[in-house]
């Protein structure tokens, strides 16, 4: 792990894995204002002091999750599910296999309120983001980029690769927790329809 | 206790200090651009330094007064006028019953931040009031009928004048480089800091966009999503520098070459197309 600058009120710790930074944030979200990335984890405060509390912390590198488990239901009818089959040299019906069969947990939020970054998923399941994002995506939209996976929640542009959708609410300020996903929780696709 | 809007201008937003903690959820702090005239309009007017302001972006907010109330002006400088009779921004004014608030079209600075005796009542959203405009967040835009509510004034005004505090011309940033000045050449860096940077008409509350030279890679690839700031100066895959404003997304996926110094970026409030920004190495 590596100490980054990052202004005179933040560092920014730039970890070897998702699983390392998970810890590290797990370590200090008690103490400091923090924000989870894919590899890193944002801390706020005086630059000296956050080096100084780095230094008295030590991280022991298991998982961290919530124990939470969401089931999502999903079609498999998104309009990049065939270039995403080719892309990854598997038939359709692999790819739906790939998504489902595997548990994905929740690695950090961004882009959106209520997005929610699936880390951990099957390794033959990564693929570029399009070259040019849709100005427009549907809410429930379920894509892959890289090797995450994310549901749209809200219509927005939008670059990942579609291959299906739910109709699983992922944001509404109605709700206790507004967001569906929080980091740590760990996550199944089921396939429904067809 | 009430206003109503006769004209809502370009862009007129209740803001606070923002939502602060809700990064797990994909919330960004969002929050007051210029926060410095935000606790000045408030100071003033005898609230909490944090209490909802109206920030209304260039010239055309007109509000009339429904009941009597305090007001401050503070931010962009400019042509401000109660019931047409010019007025000074920066210290506490009365607004009485059917008068006419109006703010010009600023002659320094791109923001007005309006304070009232009290503070304006909006719901709150996560602990705030603010309209996060990247995460469709907070109370709607001000429109033209509205009316604004206010509460109970419950400080004691303030006597004080404060003056405009904007500089005049080209804007000197402070910069911290990192967390991934390595990704850049040094030539990039060398031409971040010395080169004038020409803000972008398309710049907002989420980015201020720059034109100017082109910014090179040495690290091509990638960058794994990432924790930004207010402040941070990302580089597009196309060059162009942005330095990201209170509504920036929570991660992004551009390597930040630098950070400007948190208190500059008050500054970047009130940058307008066509000006231009240059950075200087902050002092760490």
């Amino acid at each position: 792990m590596r100490v980054l600058p990052c202004g005179d009120q933040a560092v920014l710790l730039d970890c070897a894995t998702a699983a390392e930074a998970r810890s590290w944030q797990f370590a200090l979200a008690d103490q400091v204002p923090t924000v989870l990335g894919a590899t890193t984890v944002l801390l706020r405060g005086k630059p000296a002091s956050l080096r100084a509390l780095i230094s008295a912390t030590s991280v022991s590198p298991e998982q961290h999750r919530t124990g939470n488990q969401v089931t999502i239901e999903v079609t498999y009818d998104g309009p990049d599910l065939a270039a995403v089959a080719e892309y990854c040299g598997l038939a359709i019906a692999e790819v739906i296999a790939a998504h489902t069969g595997s548990e994905w947990t929740v690695g950090f939020a961004g882009f959106a309120p209520g997005f929610a970054y699936l880390t951990d998923g099957d390794p033959r399941l990564d693929v570029p983001r399009l070259d040019r994002p849709r100005p427009q995506v549907a809410a429930g939209s379920v894509g892959l980029a890289g090797r995450f996976s994310g549901i749209y929640p809200r219509s927005s542009p939008g670059g990942w690769q579609l291959i299906g959708s739910t109709t699983a609410v992922m944001w509404d300020l109605d709700r206790p927790m507004p967001a569906l996903l929080q980091p740590g929780d760990t996550v199944s696709f089921k396939q429904v329809g067809q | 206790m009430s206003l109503r809007v006769l004209n809502a201008g370009p862009l007129s937003l209740y803001q606070d200090a923002g939502r602060p903690g809700y990064a797990q959820l994909g919330v960004s702090n969002s929050g007051v651009f210029d926060r410095q005239s935000q606790r000045v309009a408030n100071l003033l007017v005898g609230n909490q330094p944090n209490a909802v302001v109206v920030e209304a972006l260039g010239g055309g907010l007109a509000i009339i007064a429904t009941a009597d109330h305090v007001v401050a002006i503070a931010g962009a400088a400019g042509p401000v006028t109660i019931n047409g009779e010019p007025v000074t921004t920066g210290r506490a004014l009365s607004l009485h019953h059917e008068y006419i608030l109006r703010l010009g079209t600023p002659t320094l600075g791109l923001r007005w931040t309006l304070g009232i005796a009290g503070g304006f009542d909006v719901p709150f959203v996560l602990g705030s009031a603010s309209t996060d405009t990247l995460g469709q967040i907070g109370p709607p835009a001000v429109a033209v009928g509205d009316e604004l509510r206010v509460l109970a004034p419950a400080g004691r005004i303030s006597t004080e004048t404060f003056p405009a505090y904007l500089p005049a011309g080209e804007l000197t940033v402070r910069l911290t480089l990192g967390p991934r000045d390595d990704w850049y050449s040094a030539e990039a860096i060398a031409t971040l800091l010395s080169a004038p940077w020409l803000v972008e008409a398309d710049s907002d509350r989420i980015g201020i966009r720059l034109a100017g030279p082109n910014l090179a890679r040495r690290v091509i690839g990638e960058l794994a999503s990432e924790p930004v700031v207010r402040g941070s100066v990302q580089v597009t895959s196309s060059g162009r520098p942005v330095i990201l404003g209170p509504d920036h997304p929570v991660t992004g996926g551009y390597p930040v070459i630098g950070v400007v110094a948190d208190a500059d970026t008050d500054l970047l409030a009130h940058v307008r197309p066509g000006d231009t920004i240059r950075f200087s190495r902050a002092r760490s």
